[in-house]
């Protein structure tokens, strides 16, 4: 019996694809945002207001299990936007997402990735993204830091959506604030309610603010 | 679920490596799974033995090493693991900041016959 020592990265087929979609995004001077979220935690409506909220052109890549209800809901709203269907698959990958990047006409501006309803699978393949959104609401709970980690590890914002809903429920904003902090110092924190539109004008400016800098760093 | 696929790419880069040295059977795969990652490690060896079937690497043993996260006290520096719904330190009770460890996931080596 030989050992064989051979240290790869097992995602690095994804990693590869994702680095080319880096490059084309950046070619057609893009910043990418990929928003990460439970089912429900209300990624559509909070791209919808951010949308409406930003200065700059902006387009969606849509991914979804099997429906379109999403992206028609983009569409309606003539927002440049390209459905991906993952077939089942928990996660988008940087495959899906270069076929997505290569078929969406859309230049100069924001693009948000909606990936999949899911804390933990999305949160480990990287999409060529220049950062990952995660966003949280009031509804699931305080603990997700704890019970997520790896998501709000990675993530360069922090959203805590639904925050209306703040006093119908229990949610302790030390403890989410506390857990997130020990795992990630530098990731500013925002909060909004995608259904009342509080807290986007803050966010949209950050946002806008980022797309300047990444404008001028090319 | 995400196991399904990085097994997948697991699976590729066994028998790609394998294939480049000439190599008839793989008996042994050692990979590498930091806590942070989530990826459960039955779920890995179940889609393995799956999606080995029929090739160099069909009946391999899959030996996993996890690695714990891992974090600084930001008060006393104690080096701790987290517990369920905290991360503060045992010792002192002050929080605790994330050490870059935890997030890997790579194939380590693979022992042939």
């Amino acid at each position: 019996m030989d050992e064989i020592v051979i240290i790869r990265d097992v995602l690095e087929a994804n990693n590869n694809v994702a680095h080319e979609n880096k490059t084309i995004k950046d070619e057609r001077n893009i910043l990418m945002v990929n928003i990460i979220g439970s089912p429900g935690t209300g990624k559509t409506s909070f791209i919808l207001r951010a949308i409406e909220n930003l200065k700059v052109p902006c387009a969606v890549i849509e991914g979804d299990v099997t429906s379109d209800i999403d992206a028609r809901k983009m569409a309606e709203r003539n927002i440049p936007v390209v459905q991906i269907n993952t077939g089942g698959s928990c996660h988008l990958n940087a495959g899906s997402v270069n076929r997505a990047l290569k078929s969406l006409s859309f230049d100069n501006g924001i693009v948000f990735i909606e990936n999949v309803g899911n804390l933990i699978c999305p949160s480990g393949f990287e999409l060529g993204e220049d950062f990952k959104l995660a966003l949280a609401n009031v509804t699931e709970g305080d603990d997700k830091p704890y019970k997520y980690p790896l998501l709000f590890t990675k993530a360069k914002a922090v959203v805590l959506n639904k925050i209306d809903m703040l006093p119908y429920f229990e949610f302790d904003k030390k403890f989410f604030y506390d857990g997130i902090r020990a795992l990630n110092q530098e990731v500013p924190f925002f909060e909004v309610s995608a259904r009342t539109g509080e807290g986007f004008g803050e966010f949209a400016k950050w946002l806008e603010e980022k797309y300047y800098k990444f404008r001028q760093s090319k | 679920m995400h196991e399904l696929s990085v097994t997948q790419s697991l699976v590729d880069m066994v028998i790609e490596e394998a294939q480049k040295r000439n190599l008839k059977k793989v008996t042994k795969v050692t990979v590498v799974i930091g806590e942070l990652t989530g990826l459960e490690s039955e779920s890995i060896k179940f889609y393995f033995d799956v999606l080995s079937e029929n090739t160099v690497a069909e009946g391999a043993e899959l030996v996993f090493k996890i690695v714990k996260a891992q974090f600084k006290c930001r008060q006393c520096g104690n080096i701790f693991e987290r517990t369920n719904f905290t991360f503060n330190c045992p010792v002192c009770g002050a929080t605790g900041v994330l050490v870059d460890k935890g997030k890997e996931f790579y194939m380590e080596s693979i022992e042939v016959e």
